[in-house]
């Protein structure tokens, strides 16, 4: 049904990913009192934190291990120890995540080894460095968001007592995004522990004292915890096993893992919602009914001009896997799933209701080139992912529906909501107006161009 | 706001011990600032690297293909970043990588390197391209060089190393040399070439973020002279190449471009003065010190006249917005030097008053110009990081902030007006209509309601709290 296909050109032309340290950043960045160190040359932090300051439009600081030649050739470790002390002079953090880079990936630091030496030396800090090792050069933000993740439970996770709350792991998503998450686990009167919580510390109203270290995040003595919950709703069916944080806790504190698609669309919410219901045995409010009622709604008033739109899905693996089945219930047919990340693969059994004849391909390891190449030849009429995409825009007159990381030309990434049913039902009529708007500016002059006999013809047949 | 701790007791001083030469309060002990150095190893500088300060001056060039050879990442954060404006060729403003794996690392990126460059050219038929090395290329020890002599031999144009490796120690500023070495590369005439000399002016150090190339040009061709090629912005590789048939070399930011005029000078005898075109002040001066060096009676009277002209049109209107802005206070923090001076004057020709003022790449001499144009107290800092900005913000009690997108953030946190100057603005900040433009961001920032408004708490949240 699906073509699936990489990249088989040599040069990547036009991104549609970032690098591995980045997305390891920002999970580190939904852990309470954290600080990031990156290890390697001045640029990549300096990098990293524009990106992220151009999506949250937050201050974000990232520390960085300003590695020179010299260090290059005999080893960062001293610089890495310096980076270590100022931070810890001047943010005073509890947890400092130390990031590798391709550059001191490829030097072959032995960053374990530098942290142990640098903590026995430094015994009264009381801080937790966690070493994360991302060199970019092996995936994307996505598998550099997983991998911090994950190590960052292994740091902390210790076996302990049962206890009756669970587990949420989310993949990359926006605050606004996590705050609408939270409220449905409290709706459902679920206790949990959520991880990495980045919807307070990427997103910090105004008004409050202002702090270097943004207040909000993960705990650590939750974390610790979460070895004990009744059960790890992970949201992270991309998710390879390797860096899989739920089947971590799966495997090593038998955690029962219940890997989830992110709840944008009916379906996937339902599913939420239903595995919500079954851990906790408590009733669904009427609140969560009404806006499923109010979503399905939507998607009837909807469905007509979603049958018209022929998207583009690119991004984040998880979101645009959600997006796909979203678009798959209304009766709309992506013509191209494309992610940069290395692994995806789509899964079109979660839907029913596919019709075969679409031609629709699937690109992993993709970049704009390779998108836009097959979005025209496939007719696409509609984008829908992060920034990158408003080449096609420019080029194409294509439409873009911004949803994902980074959107940094719009205002608000931080804010844009997509999950739950109201987050679903607002991106619903996002797309579909982002349609209709573009339809309505200019049927005028289709159906004109396309019926209207100026009786030229006639008059050259005479 | 929090207390910044000292390396050695923790009490209550200015910054990390280590930066405190970097930092300096202007009529107080000591002038000299430590600048030029490494950065501080964990001090958050807002720095970047040796690529990207090599990426951003070549970057313009609108025909040219940008391929960063090394691991995605590096490209993908400079696509499309640099707002510079085109009269034809998008190109640019496309970004190609190898996209290094794993094993390319491990066995070396030079064959796939080759591959790319070659596909490039049957796709596009550009007529130069870049090869950027990265980090991890100056580890693994690829010779770019001789794979870009090899495709340049193989394909007919110009395949030019960029020898930008991020690590390589000074950073953004040895960027900007990497990349007068790659352009020199590309100006130097072939064998038996000859480039005519003509009348007209290179204008180096222009990039063209707002539109600026294109007005000072109408300014240049009222007065009678032609602009061969802006270095780099709407410049092309074909019109890189005619820049020895410039007259005379016009340096306006000095960073990134004294370095060619040097060059220029010492190679060619081609003769260069400092220009600079931000403020009214700056803009006239400046066309009066190029139509000086003409030295044609005739071309000084047009000077003259349409510095008159320009300067009558616009007088009210900043008249209106100093009105409204004196005794306001403001910090600066950029990139280069060149700017920051240019920011003082125009921000002091509104009747502000500039407290605090840092770059990323200043040197001892930009420091002393920068130290002498300031009142006794204000603060000087060096690669500051967003801890010392933070504090110097509300030390200072500041109004405005200029700077780049890192500390537009921080500045409305803080609740702070900010104005932009770096180089994803959209709006031309040059010559006459830039003055007014920048007048006018100054002032809708620094002036706006929305501070107030803000600022302005409900009865029931005081009584919460």
């Amino acid at each position: 049904m699906s073509d699936q296909k990489v990249n088989h050109r040599q040069v990547n032309e036009n991104q549609c990913q970032a690098c591995m340290p980045l997305g390891s950043v920002i999970a580190l960045k939904g852990i309470e009192g954290s600080m990031a160190v990156v290890h390697g040359s001045q640029g990549c932090s300096t990098y990293m934190r524009l990106s992220m300051v151009e999506h949250f439009n937050e201050p974000v600081d990232i520390a960085s291990s300003s590695l020179n030649e010299k260090q290059a050739v005999y080893g960062g470790e001293q610089n890495l120890r310096k980076a270590l002390d100022n931070v810890t002079r001047v943010y005073h953090p509890r947890i400092i995540g130390v990031m590798t880079t391709c550059l001191t990936e490829t030097m072959g630091e032995d960053i374990d080894q530098m942290i142990q030496v640098y903590r026995k030396e430094r015994k009264d800090t009381g801080i937790d460095i966690i070493p994360i090792s991302t060199p970019s050069y092996s995936g994307s933000v996505t598998e550099g968001y997983w991998t911090a993740t994950r190590e960052i439970i292994r740091y902390y996770a210790k076996d302990a007592l049962p206890h009756d709350g669970i587990n949420v792991i989310l993949p990359l998503v926006s605050p606004a995004d996590i705050r609408e998450i939270k409220r449905i686990l409290d709706l459902m009167k679920i206790s949990y522990t959520l991880i990495p919580d980045i919807s307070s510390t990427l997103d910090r109203p105004y008004g409050i004292s202002y702090e270097k270290i943004p207040p909000g995040g993960t705990k650590p003595e939750d974390i610790q915890k979460m070895s004990g919950a009744r059960a790890t709703i992970q949201f992270g069916t991309q998710c390879p096993d390797s860096i899989s944080p739920g089947l971590f806790l799966k495997e090593k504190f038998g955690v029962p893992l219940y890997n989830l698609p992110l709840p944008v669309s009916l379906h996937h919410m339902d599913q939420f919602i239903d595995t919500l219901y079954t851990l906790s045995g408590n009733p669904v409010p009427s609140s969560i009914m009404l806006e499923r009622g109010w979503l399905c709604d939507a998607m009837a008033d909807a469905h007509k001009y979603m049958a018209e739109v022929r998207p583009v899905l690119y991004g984040e693996p998880e979101l645009i896997s959600a997006i796909y089945t979203l678009c798959l219930e209304i009766g709309s047919e992506p013509r191209v799933i494309a992610t940069g990340s290395p692994h995806y693969s789509l899964m079109d059994d979660d839907v029913t209701n596919t019709d075969g004849g679409v031609d629709r391909i699937v690109l992993k390891d993709a970049d704009f080139a390779s998108i836009e190449y097959e979005s025209v030849q496939r007719g696409v009429n509609l984008a829908i992912g992060h920034s990158g995409g408003k080449i096609l825009t420019e080029r194409h007159g294509i439409p873009l529906v911004r949803v994902g990381y980074p959107v940094h030309d719009r205002l608000g990434g931080q804010r844009i909501v997509s999950v739950g049913y109201t987050g679903t039902l607002t991106l619903l009529e996002r797309i579909a107006n982002a349609y209709i708007e573009e339809k309505y500016r200019t049927y005028r002059q289709s159906r004109k161009a396309e019926y209207y006999d100026t009786g030229e013809m006639m008059h050259a047949e005479s | 706001m929090q207390t910044i701790p000292s390396v050695t007791d923790g009490a209550s001083p200015l910054c990390l011990k280590e930066r405190e030469q970097s930092i300096i309060t202007t009529g107080k002990s000591n002038p000299r600032i430590n600048c030029v150095d490494d950065s501080l190893a964990g001090a958050v500088s807002q720095r970047a690297c040796v690529y990207c300060g090599a990426r951003v001056v070549l970057n313009p060039i609108t025909d040219a293909v940008h391929l960063v050879h090394g691991p995605i990442g590096c490209a993908s954060y400079t696509w499309d970043i640099r707002g510079s404006l085109s009269s034809g060729s998008e190109m640019y403003r496309n970004s190609f990588s190898t996209d290094l794996k794993e094993r390319d690392v491990i066995f070396g990126g030079e064959k796939k390197l080759a591959l790319c460059i070659d596909e490039i050219v049957e796709k596009y038929h550009p007529p130069a391209i870049f090869v950027y090395a990265t980090c991890v290329v100056g580890i693994i020890g690829d010779d770019i060089i001789a794979v870009c002599k090899s495709a340049s031999s193989r394909h007919g144009i110009d395949v030019i190393p960029v020898e930008s490796s991020g690590f390589i120690s000074g950073n953004k500023i040895i960027g900007y040399r990497v990349a007068g070495n790659a352009l020199m590369k590309l100006l130097t005439p072939k064998e038996g070439e000859v480039i005519e000399k003509t009348k007209k002016v290179n204008f180096l150090g222009e990039y063209n973020l707002g539109g600026e190339k294109w007005l000072i040009e109408r300014y240049l061709r009222e007065l009678g002279i032609e602009i061969n090629v802006a270095c780099t912005g709407d410049s092309t590789v074909a019109s890189i190449k005619q820049i020895l048939g410039g007259f005379l070399n016009l340096v306006q930011c000095t960073g990134s471009m004294h370095f060619i005029a040097r060059m220029l000078e010492e190679n060619y005898h081609t003769p260069y003065i400092h220009v600079n075109f931000f403020g009214a002040y700056n803009t006239s001066d400046s066309l009066r010190r190029i139509a000086r060096f003409y030295n044609e009676p005739r071309m000084i009277e047009r000077a003259e006249k349409l510095i008159y002209r320009e300067n009558e049109r616009i007088k009210p209107v900043i008249q209106h917005y100093r009105q409204k802005l004196t005794g306001k206070r403001a910090a600066i923090y950029v990139g280069g030097a060149y700017k920051a001076l240019a920011i003082i004057r125009q921000l002091r020709e509104l009747g502000m008053e500039i407290v605090f003022c840092g770059t990323q790449t200043g040197r001892p001499d930009d420091y002393e110009q920068i130290h002498g144009m300031l009142q006794p107290g204000s603060v000087i800092a060096d690669d500051a990081n967003p801890a010392e900005i933070e504090r110097f913000l509300i030390e200072k009690k500041v109004d405005l902030m200029a700077g780049g997108i890192k500390e537009r953030v921080l500045a409305y946190k803080l609740g702070i007006g900010f104005v932009d100057h770096n180089h994803d603005r959209k709006d031309c900040l040059a010559g006459f209509d830039g003055a007014v433009n920048f007048a006018h961001e100054v002032f809708v920032t620094a002036c706006s309601p929305v501070w107030k408004s803000i600022r302005n708490q409900p009865a029931w949240e005081v009584a919460h709290v």
